[in-house]
């Protein structure tokens, strides 16, 4: 058990880091990440409200769709990275957003400064949140709820999950998202906390479902190249700089019918229309079998400083250590190589597209 | 009958003669957790009591590897090296790190007994 925002998590469950990082691959792992912050915006204005605070599209978002989104700073720098999604509610907007657990305390602050007045910022402390990932996922949450197999990627709604053991049969109440943080199909599953235990339970009563801790959480979101909060973005790194361009929406660019307007549009716009920022975060691959690890410091072919990696693993899946790094824009390009200095010793890295492991998200 | 000793940074000796096999105890490979990768020192290569000599990495982290005694490496073992899982299947057998000629035999007075080891690993 590691301290982790606030909440004491497992690293690894009994089968261990490398076993529950193939078994999700194989399979279906359950994660506990109730420490993740789960909110809502409420309110006509919510929809307006929220996309003045992020470079991405909320307002043409459909009911039902869930969309990754960026809180940035006035120095256009990320405050956090969440998932947000629309939820369908016949009293107006209800924005359902799911944070980082170490940033949620500081986001619900932010978000009640600075919209607070046109909508309603409601912190869910009594939710907890279950993801199950991998490819089997759905054939398990299935026996339990069918509809869900109805989902597609970045979709979500309500369903009740169907609990029955020890011979009871309870319905448990969820919202569900097709969504997670492995780079696999599979689901997050926010449930109230007084039945987060129970749902747990029947889904580890599942033959596909096995337990899996932070250790294995972070080495598949990496193969994903997915970004860590605190490792990979942080509040000096702007979406542009993070190799996030893909999160701003046409629509809130230079151009668009919405271009601008959110904290440090200026600087954020300037970096994407005239490739001026001065780094980038990117993937890269060890030539040879050495772990490369956050803050291992990178050098160029004449020896010159290049940057930093961020999050760096043996990927279990691919059986190679990779990483994620910043590097002086001129040396993103794929292809590049660049010295990774370990223990006094270069490691020979090359930049590579990401993800590492193919997605296989099932977009229907 | 070799006998084996542990140090506080959690590794063991098993002497022979003027020699020693030194790899990281259950408790440590237990505490890593997978191992993925080692690192060993080069062959002929002279170290200090408490240098670092190697590294072990695990999914979860690294940790060094450091040398017990005073001594000369004498033979690494290339197939933990081929293999670093071998140190979580058999960490005081076939995942044995590296072997030393003893410059100093006097300093594994120092070094705990396996009883010894198992109370402080206990209470660590």
């Amino acid at each position: 058990m590691v301290a982790f925002a606030g909440y004491s998590m497992p690293v690894q469950y009994p089968m261990g880091v490398l076993a529950e990082h193939l078994h999700t691959r194989a399979s279906a792992g359950l994660f506990d990440v109730s420490h993740m912050g789960q909110l809502r915006l409420l309110g006509s204005g919510a929809a307006a409200a929220f996309e003045s605070l992020m470079p991405v599209d909320v307002i043409d978002l459909a009911v039902g769709k869930q969309r990754y989104g960026l809180l940035l700073n006035d120095a256009g720098g990320i405050l956090d990275d969440l998932m947000f999604i629309k939820r369908d509610l016949t009293s107006g907007a209800d924005i359902f957003v799911v944070v980082n657990g170490a940033c949620k305390v500081a986001d619900i602050a932010h978000l009640q400064e600075r919209i607070g007045a046109r909508c309603t910022v409601l912190p869910c402390p009594e939710l907890a949140l279950l993801a199950l990932q991998g490819p089997l996922a759905v054939v398990a949450l299935q026996r339990l709820c069918p509809q869900v197999a109805q989902l597609v990627f970045m979709s979500g709604g309500y369903f009740n999950v169907r609990s029955s053991l020890a011979g009871a049969s309870e319905n448990i109440e969820c919202f569900i998202t097709r969504s997670g943080y492995t780079g696999e199909d599979g689901f997050e599953i926010s449930v109230a906390a007084a039945q987060a235990g129970l749902l747990a339970r029947a889904l580890l009563a599942q033959p596909e479902v096995k337990p899996v801790g932070l250790g294995a959480r972070n080495s598949l979101r990496l193969e994903a190249g997915l970004c860590l909060y605190g490792n990979d973005l942080d509040q000096t790194t702007t979406p542009v700089e993070a190799s996030l361009g893909w999160a701003i929406q046409k629509v809130r660019r230079s151009a668009g019918a919405r271009a601008g307007g959110f904290p440090g549009a200026a600087l954020v716009l300037d970096q994407l229309d005239a490739a001026t920022a001065r780094r980038k975060r990117v993937g890269l691959r060890a030539l040879e079998r050495v772990p490369v690890r956050e803050h291992t410091l990178l050098q160029d072919a004449d020896g010159q400083p290049a940057g930093e990696v961020t999050s760096g693993v043996l990927g279990p899946t691919i059986n190679q250590p990779v990483a994620m790094a910043y590097v002086p824009s001129a040396h993103a390009a794929i292809g590049t190589r660049l010295n990774a200095m370990v223990r006094g010793k270069a490691i020979a890295m090359e930049v590579v597209s990401m993800p590492f492991v193919p997605n296989r998200y099932v977009r229907g | 009958m070799a006998t084996i000793q542990y140090t506080e940074d959690h590794e063991w000796l098993s002497v022979e003669a003027d020699s020693a096999t030194i790899g990281i105890t259950q408790h440590a490979q237990d505490a890593l957790g997978d191992v993925v990768f080692v690192d060993l020192p080069e062959v002929g290569r002279h170290f200090a009591a408490k240098d670092v000599a190697g590294v072990v990495e695990s999914v979860k982290a690294a940790a060094d590897v450091y040398m017990p005694v005073d001594g000369e490496v004498i033979e690494v073992n290339e197939a933990l090296r081929a293999d670093p899982s071998l140190a979580n299947s058999d960490p005081q057998g076939a995942g044995w790190f590296f072997k030393v000629r003893l410059s100093k035999p006097a300093q594994l007075d120092a070094l705990m007994d396996e009883s010894a080891y198992r109370s402080f690993s206990a209470s660590a």
